[in-house]
């Protein structure tokens, strides 16, 4: 029994924009698989008294008050960019997308 | 294009029912981000409002704006939503470059209000629209398109982005479809955005200004036969003003009949509004777009809103901006249509606080409405951008209606008052503007324009009491209109039929 379909794999590398090759499907699917296994083993372990988890610790309602401060300037804020121009993060077209 | 005769409106709503569905973005007006303690200024240089959480870099962690949380909740209970006791955030995850961290942390299945309803009043009717959610997200960032022809995305080939909008505290308030609405429809859905613009506005929490996009709607739209199951719906984005929210529904409306009519299917699809033609375009269709794979997020703790909290919220809300106006309608006497005007011109504050200050409802509603309103278009600002304050109108017009000065000498008062000269008082007796009502003075120049025009005094003798105004103007003239025009008629008359 498979953890993920190779059209599954074919699906989430559509959905993250990944040009993914016939031959590459193959391989990810198989290495996906085992990798879903393993994390599923602990699925075997639950109990039914264990409810399901997001969060390990158990906090609620960490907030801030609504004071600014101050952040990076437009420089370092693009220093990192690969490319930049008129101020701004300079990125690829996103393909046959609207905005 | 098709050989079919387009149907007209009556002709679609005879023979089809219309659902809506709306979905409204606000975005809160607070001091910082939702997630960190960047400044939320419109109209900034690109680039200058973020830091490492909004930009997403490695090691930063978030931290919930608890006044962003707070305004959340009190639009959720003045739209009569319940209010989550515990929810999380979620990530919604999409790789599209407006966030820079392949997500938008939003919430999914635990809003933090839901099952709500707000009133709408359409052509005298109340129409209840169900609210389904009303969530908390993060606003993300704006791209400019290179070598677009329209700087829409299609056919550019790199875009610039800005992320000084990234992070912003942004509610979406989503309704329950709304069936039977009928002819209707574009009209309700114009009155519910106003209608809850107006309750955001009343809030204090978002300046919802729809043409800087701090508030912003998507339509869902479909048509179905009277009987029959709901139709496929349609989501219209990209629908900046109220009229649009009207024009969008009623395109819609009229395109699916088309396709309908002629056998075919509505696909579900997002479709773009077009300002300028009143039309809708096909955008993405949902079936591939809508996995985004949401998850609790993990760098956020859950919300466990404390009721005690939530209470102290719910007392302290405004009155609803219906029952307001019904209210202060009834208060001021005034008719349905003199109240939308105020309403539409944002004089009601204004007119509250000047019948506050001492002025008749009327006295003040004709101020703002009429020469501030004239002035405030000419300098092309709202009206309560001004600079006349409430109290000084509702003196201005006391100074009127104890005689002191008449309504000509009251603009010039108010031109001191713009020029920040003082009180109106103040500066009608410094620019000496106060109506000569010493009857001496004006006997006497009453006396001078008889002994200037012994023809027009003939003429009023033998009882041509039009010809006054010749004498009336000659008065005026020489009190440098700062006399009463009736009295000084009046006390022409009597001078001249006693003589
Ligand atoms: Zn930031």
């Amino acid at each position: 029994m498979v953890a993920i379909s190779r059209d599954e794999v074919a699906h989430l590398a559509r959905l993250a924009r990944l040009a993914v090759t016939e031959e590459e499907l193959d391989t990810f699917a198989g290495q996906l698989d085992v990798i879903l296994q393993s994390v599923a083993r602990v699925g075997e372990v639950v109990a039914a008294d264990i409810p399901p988890t997001s969060h390990s610790i158990p906090l609620t309602n960490v907030l801030r008050d609504d004071v600014v401060r101050p952040g990076l300037g437009q420089d370092a804020a693009l220093s990192g960019a690969p490319d930049t121009d008129q101020g701004r993060f300079r990125v690829p077209r996103i393909l046959e997308e609207e905005a | 294009m098709s050989t079919t005769v387009s149907p007209t409106y009556d002709d679609v709503v005879a023979r089809y029912e219309p659902v809506l569905g709306l979905e409204v973005h606000v975005e809160l007006g607070t001091n910082t981000k939702m997630f960190c303690g960047c400044p939320t200024g419109f109209g900034a240089v690109p680039n200058t409002q973020v830091c490492p959480v909004c930009l997403g870099l490695p090691g930063s962690l978030p931290v919930a704006n608890r006044a962003a949380i707070e305004a959340t909740i009190r639009i959720g209970l003045a739209l009569n939503c319940s209010i989550a006791t515990w929810c999380r955030f979620a990530r919604k995850n999409y790789f599209y470059p407006d966030m820079p961290k392949n997500f938008q942390i939003s919430q999914y299945d635990e809003p933090l209000c839901s099952e709500g309803w707000l009133d709408v009043e359409v052509d005298g009717e109340l129409v209840r629209v169900g609210i389904e959610r009303v969530h908390l997200e993060e606003d993300t960032g704006k791209s400019l398109h290179l070598g677009g022809a329209t700087g829409r995305i299609h056919g550019a080939r790199e875009s610039l982005v800005d992320y000084n909008r990234a992070g912003i505290p942004l509610v979406e308030i989503v309704t329950k479809p709304v069936p039977g609405t009928g002819a209707k429809a574009p009209t309700v859905a114009k009155a519910y955005v106003a209608e809850l613009r107006d309750v955001v506005r009343s809030l204090g929490v978002s300046d919802v200004r729809m043409e800087q996009g701090s508030l912003r709607c998507d339509v869902n739209t479909s048509l179905n036969l009277p009987g029959r199951p709901w139709g496929t719906r349609t989501e219209t984005k990209n629908v900046n003003s109220l009229r649009s929210v009207e024009r969008a529904v009623r395109s819609e409306m009229l395109r699916q009949s088309l396709v309908l009519d002629a056998g075919g299917r509505i696909t579900q699809e997002t479709r773009h509004f077009h300002e300028d033609t009143g039309e809708t375009t096909s955008g993405r269709s949902k079936e591939t777009a809508t996995d985004y794979r949401y998850l609790p997020e993990p760098d956020l703790v859950p919300l466990a809103p404390d009721p005690a909290w939530v209470e102290r919220l719910r007392v302290a809300l405004p009155e609803a901006p219906r029952l307001r106006h019904q209210r202060i309608r009834a208060e001021w006497g005034l008719t349905e249509l003199e109240m939308q005007a105020v309403v539409n011109a944002g004089a009601v504050e204004l007119i509250e606080a000047t019948v506050a200050a001492g002025a008749t409802a009327d006295g003040a509603r004709k101020w703002w409405l009429g020469e501030l309103s004239r002035r405030a278009n000419e300098s092309g600002v709202e009206l309560g951008s001004l600079g006349v304050r409430p109290v000084q109108v509702a003196e201005l017009q006391r100074l009127v209606d104890e005689g002191k000065i008449n309504d000509k000498l009251a603009r010039v008062v108010l031109d001191g008052v713009l020029a920040g000269e003082g009180s109106p008082a103040e500066i009608m007796v410094a620019r000496g503007l106060e109506v000569v009502s010493d009857t001496g003075a004006l006997a006497a120049a009453v006396d001078a324009a008889v002994a200037a025009n012994p023809a027009v005094a003939e003429k009023i003798r033998d009882g041509k009491v039009a010809a006054a105004g010749v004498l009336v103007g000659a008065v005026m003239k020489a009190t440098r209109g700062q006399a009463d025009a009736k009295t000084v008629r009046d006390m022409i008359l009597s001078r001249l039929s006693a003589g």
